[in-house]
């Protein structure tokens, strides 16, 4: 599978990473390297052979549905990030995180 | 040209455990913002979830309540999208490998116009466990939107049908029938004004006949079945209109705006919908053995198909008063009780059925809210039964009940439905009745049969009512041959 520098600017942008004209080039083929080996792998016949979700081989541990976790809000709002306009307070306000407005 | 409208279901019901899908922290409503908010749900670096074991049962009651396949091995998966109610960056949910697998639910469509109710049989295409998002908030602070994460990480089971539905009838009878069942097993509250039950729905439109899907649009968070029957009807005359004048559909994520009942586009899917899954490697896969669903099926309540069959064996009732009466488990507790308090079956399943149901829809009350208790039902029916009153005179004990009198016999009393049974009494009302209507008397004799019913009219006019009618017709019967 070929990929184009479109592509990469499309991934880029999912991910929300910033990647600069330069490096678009040099990430199109390292990525088109990584495709050449899962091609490579793609020849191996895997007839009859499950399909691994994760490299240990173990199944789900479960949680008793108990409460455990106490509130912790004023710690961790301690911590939250700033708004990005010069001040370094974090941005919460009536227990909420403030976030740039957001419109559907 | 004859349209037909194609119509599937995606559901997401906030299953009813304490703690949430993948760590500790409470579920319960309403608490002050980001309070039930753990490092888990605003999602700190390191963190790691733990899956809870009650969200994995509430997924196999739902999948052995709908006959559906369950997974011995499913797994979680990440749906990566950003916004900022989701401060990982992804969705935890499950893709290529859900827990419960194919399914069916059975709907009752009921009656409209000159159209009979139906039976359908609507095929799940499967049910996944995943995680909420928390919610924004705006307005709080000028300019920007405030986050509360208190929901972010809640269990949420997600029902995907197969696009079988041909009607908004039909959509608003399967997600009934669904928001019964999941309160039924007990794996969700059902509160829809709370966001406990959610429902995105799939239209499309084809000409009839063709068997390829048209272009859907995808009208996302109904949360009442009125909106959701108004949504789908305006979708799919917008969708034909469309059509008709010569243009095409796109993919679109859609909004229905309850003031105005009109859908518009929210968002085009095309850029939005590349959410690129991968197996979440903070998870393990989900095993679940023969012995996990044998140990939820132990503690599963009778299903509505079970009862239903046993109502039908038990009470003599037809397949339809079955059926009508355990739509929901509340109505069917009623109704049982009404018997176990001395009722006659087949009397309370019309009463229950009727009078009952009448008025709880008219005044919009759910059966738990009627103020005719079951007792009070059974102890009006077995003055039927015993002819203390008639079927009319228990009308009004009904309607008197319902205003807040409780005791059937001071309400007869009171009211002086006593039915007259004394055959004295209505020899002598027959009597006068005969003596005063000799023309009728004639006519019945001359073979007139409608003259009989006339006369039994006249000997009811005469008791205020209050004669008993099955008494009066033999003994009528008895003087007019004799």
């Amino acid at each position: 599978m070929a990929l184009s520098i479109e592509d990469i600017k499309k991934i880029a942008h999912l991910a929300r990473i910033e990647v600069s004209e330069g490096d678009a080039a040099a990430t199109l083929s390292k990525l088109t390297g990584i495709l050449g080996l899962i091609e490579q792998m793609q020849a191996v016949d895997t007839t009859g052979i499950v399909p691994m979700s994760h490299s240990q081989d173990l199944s789900q541990r479960l949680r008793d549905d108990v409460v455990t976790k106490v509130n912790l809000r004023e710690e961790f709002q301690k911590n939250a990030p700033a708004l990005g306009n010069g001040s370094s307070e974090p941005a919460v306000a009536d227990g909420l995180y403030l976030v740039p407005k957001v419109i559907e | 040209m004859e349209w037909e409208v194609v119509i599937g279901l995606e559901t997401h019901a906030q299953l009813q455990t304490k703690t949430k899908i993948f760590s500790g922290a409470s579920t319960a409503f309403g608490a002050e913002p980001n309070t039930q908010a753990c490092e888990v749900s605003i999602a700190l670096p390191g963190v790691l979830p733990v899956l809870n074991k009650e969200a994995v049962q509430c997924a196999i009651k739902f999948g052995l309540a709908v006959n559906a396949e369950i997974a011995p091995r499913s797994v979680f998966a990440r749906k990566n999208y950003f916004y900022p109610d989701l401060p990982k960056g992804y969705q935890i949910s499950q893709y290529e490998l859900p827990v419960v697998g194919k399914g069916a639910v059975t709907i009752q469509v009921p009656a409209a116009g000159k159209n009979a109710a139906y039976e359908k049989v609507i095929n799940i295409t499967r049910a996944h466990l995943e995680e909420d998002a928390g919610k924004s908030v705006h307005g709080a602070v000028e300019g920007m939107s405030g986050i509360d994460l208190n929901r972010a990480g809640t269990p949420l089971l997600e029902i995907v049908t197969e696009p079988d539905m041909r009607s908004a009838a039909e959509a608003v009878a399967y997600a009934k029938q669904l928001h019964e069942l999941v309160q039924w097993i007990g794996i969700c509250d059902g509160n829809m004004q709370e966001g406990s039950f959610r429902c995105d729905v799939n239209v499309s439109v084809r000409k009839k006949g063709s068997e390829k899907l048209g272009t859907r649009r995808e009208i996302k968070n109904l949360n009442s079945f009125k909106f959701m029957q108004q949504a789908i009807e305006y979708e799919t005359n917008w969708q034909i209109e469309t059509l008709e004048d010569g243009g095409t559909i796109q993919q679109a994520t859609i909004l229905f705006n309850p003031d105005t009942g009109e859908t518009r586009a929210m968002r085009s899917k095309e850029e939005a919908n590349d959410y690129r899954y991968f197996p979440d490697p903070d998870l393990l896969p989900l095993e679940v053995t023969e012995a996990d669903k044998a140990a939820v099926r132990a503690n599963m309540p009778e299903l509505p198909e079970a009862m239903k069959a046993r109502f039908e064996a038990q009470y003599a009732l037809s397949g339809y008063d079955a059926s009508a009466l355990t739509t929901s488990r509340a109505l069917a507790d009623y109704f049982v009780a009404a018997v176990d308090a001395g009722a006659e079956a087949k009397q309370a399943a019309n009463w229950v059925m009727g009078s009952v149901s009448a008025k709880l829809n008219a005044e919009d009350k759910a059966i738990h809210d009627s103020p005719v208790s079951a007792s009070q039902l059974a102890q009006l029916l077995k003055r039927i039964a015993d002819a203390t009153i008639s079927n009319n005179a228990a009308k009004q004990v009904f309607e008197a009940m319902w205003a807040g009198e409780a005791d059937v016999d001071v309400i007869i009393e009171a009211k002086g439905l006593k039915q007259v049974s004394d055959t004295g009494a209505i020899e002598a009302i027959i009597n006068e009745v005969l003596a005063a209507n000799s023309a009728m008397v004639e006519e019945y004799k001359a073979g007139k049969e409608k003259a009989f019913n006339a006369l039994v009219g006249q000997a009811m006019k005469a008791s205020k009512g209050k004669a008993n009618p099955a008494q009066v017709n033999d003994m009528l019967k008895k003087k007019l041959t004799a």
